[in-house]
């Protein structure tokens, strides 16, 4: 492993992501949109029980989904890599698969983070409740660990599906339904029991309630199982995601 | 110890044998072309060299290291300028050859001082900072190959490598090659499908057809060996008189291509107006005529019986041609 080539990709990574002010921009708004209209729209007829204002419910769970997106769509940089020919400078250099796939990991995270807490920032100055410093460490820890667990999952998509077009498709064909189902938008203790059941294998869901539970005091599992069974996911994603990428050719 | 040493290096993809039990020895400090139609094979013999494809059958050694079993070792003794573009055109091309270095396992200091000159090599310096999409083709290939040397490779493949350029940038590309095989020392294997390139740049040429090797020496050897030169007459009839033709002694080979008649000729210049008479005096006109030394064109036609340009514009190539067109 080389720590030097990891540290490359990650580099890559932060170059295009501060070039690229559009897709800053345009990934930022769209979780606002969900945020403003939806919190503000929803929150004048709805009150959580337990939780009170509906925005102050939904902006952990709008935290979630903009990572979530961003996580799995970097897979798409390795999608463009092998349409511009970058990937094959990239296999065919003295370095091993799992440098390769770990300098993307981080970079992807990395990427997901800053959009994640910027869109925390953003939720409170439209009047979401705001956690203390140390809940702030804790939400950017269950931010990387939901992060590294989706990006994992892109690349490893990524390694498989070839088509630039078909990519974003799949992935929001897979992401959307785990979205909805995470109790990001609505709370899953009252939903009707079928609902309930399958949302609780949805990986995302302990993401999101872990979040709410560590911005706003109030989640439905404790805090120390959400952070193990959304890190048992992550874990498997980033294997999944390295043994694929080990089997990748140009 | 070789530079580069196969051995019924063959590959196949789904029951299409692409590359045909290939044995190849390629000593230290040669300039060695590959020439061959489009689909003959080369670039997937350079893609089992340099470790990103295996082989099906037969064994490769590059610097002395196995493709299959010791891949890492390959990669470092060796530089790729790939046919397609390969260069992440978002970064600048200063960055793009940091990216390279570093992945090298190149020190700041000496990535610093190596990208400066081989910057200042392919006479990019100017450019350095400027993002590769804002390139031209040229520019791109010119920097595709000063990060292919950066690490001081001991080899070098250069699949195509002006492929799509035109001739003054290709004249520039070849000086560079040259450069780097007399100055930096490196051994060169380069396929390509121009014979002049092969026939100016190369020490030995390795002919290429269907995945095999056909002939391999010096073009110069190779053109020998066709003992004579090309004449070449349009004429009414060509069936008619390529028959009259052969049964003369200057006349060593006769084909026929459409209205032409290509005939391998000793002394060709006191030849054609032997043969313009013969024509006339048959009653027939020659429309056109032409004499020339024979090219590496010619020592293909030889063992294959068709042009190394016939199979160009298949559709996949097509395809490709536009895709680099779009990314260059």
């Amino acid at each position: 492993m080389s720590a030097q080539a990891i540290y490359v990709l990650w580099l890559r990574d932060m170059k295009w992501f501060l070039r690229a002010k559009a897709r800053i921009i345009s990934t930022i708004v769209m979780p606002f949109l969900w945020l403003a209209i939806l919190g503000m729209g929803l929150g004048a007829v709805t009150q959580i029980p337990g939780v009170g204002n509906y925005i102050d419910f939904l902006a952990p769970g709008i935290v979630a989904m903009a990572i979530l997106f961003n996580a799995t769509m970097t897979g798409v940089s390795v999608l463009w890599d092998r349409q511009f020919g970058f990937l094959k400078e990239i296999l065919v250099a003295p370095v091993s698969r799992i440098s390769i796939m770990l300098g993307r990991t981080f970079g992807g995270t990395t990427t997901s983070i800053i959009q994640g807490v910027m869109l925390l920032l953003v939720a409170g100055l439209i009047g979401a409740k705001m956690p203390g410093p140390a809940g702030f460490l804790l939400a950017l820890l269950f931010m990387i660990v939901l992060a590294i667990g989706f990006v994992g999952l892109g690349l490893a998509i990524a390694s498989r599906i070839t088509d630039p077009v078909a990519f974003p498709l799949v992935i929001n064909f897979l992401i959307m339904p785990l979205f909805f189902l995470s109790g990001a938008i609505f709370p899953l203790g009252m939903a009707p029991e079928w609902l309930r059941v399958i949302a609780y294998i949805d990986p995302v869901a302990y993401g999101v309630d872990g979040l709410r539970g560590v911005i706003i005091g109030v989640s439905e599992f404790p805090i120390w199982l959400d952070l193990a069974i959304l890190g048992i996911f992550s874990l498997a994603m980033v294997l999944l995601g390295a043994y694929l990428f080990k089997k990748m050719s140009v | 110890m070789r530079a580069i040493f196969t051995n019924g290096l063959t590959r196949e993809f789904n029951g299409l044998t692409a590359v045909d039990h290939v044995d190849l020895q390629i000593e230290k400090g040669e300039l060695f072309g590959l020439l061959g139609p489009n689909g003959a094979g080369k670039t997937t013999l350079i893609h089992m060299l340099c470790t990103i494809l295996p082989p099906t059958e037969g064994t490769a050694k590059v610097a002395g290291f196995d493709v299959y079993k010791e891949p890492d070792s390959v990669r470092t003794s060796i530089g790729i300028v790939f046919q397609d573009p390969s260069l992440d055109n978002r970064l600048t091309g200063k960055e793009n050859l940091d990216f390279h270095g570093r992945v090298y396992g190149m020190s700041k200091t000496l990535r610093e001082k190596r990208i400066d000159e081989v910057l200042k090599l392919v006479e990019l310096e100017d450019r350095a900072s400027a993002l590769v999409e804002t390139y031209s083709s040229g520019m791109k290939r010119r920097l595709e190959i000063a990060r292919s040397f950066m690490h001081h490779p001991e080899i070098m493949f250069l699949d195509e490598p002006t492929l799509g350029l035109d001739p003054q940038t290709r004249r520039k590309i070849w000086e560079h090659i040259q450069m780097l095989n007399k100055q930096e020392k490196i051994t060169i294997l380069l396929t390509t499908h121009y014979m002049d390139e092969a026939d100016y740049l190369c020490g030995r040429v390795g002919i290429i057809d269907h995945g095999r090797i056909i002939a391999l020496d010096n073009p110069k050897k190779l053109k020998d060996q066709l003992e004579g030169d090309i004449v070449s007459l349009e004429v009414p009839q060509p069936k008619k008189y390529a028959e009259i033709f052969q049964r003369r002694k200057y006349v060593k080979e006769v084909k026929i291509v459409g209205d032409y008649l290509y005939l391998t000729v000793t002394g060709g210049e006191k030849a054609v107006p032997k043969m313009i008479d013969i024509v006339a005096r048959r009653g027939g006109k020659v429309r056109s005529v032409g004499c020339r030394s024979p090219t590496l064109e010619d020592v293909f036609i030889r063992y294959t019986g068709r042009g190394i340009r016939e199979e160009e514009g298949g559709i996949k190539e097509q395809m490709r041609a536009h895709v680099r067109a779009h990314m260059r």
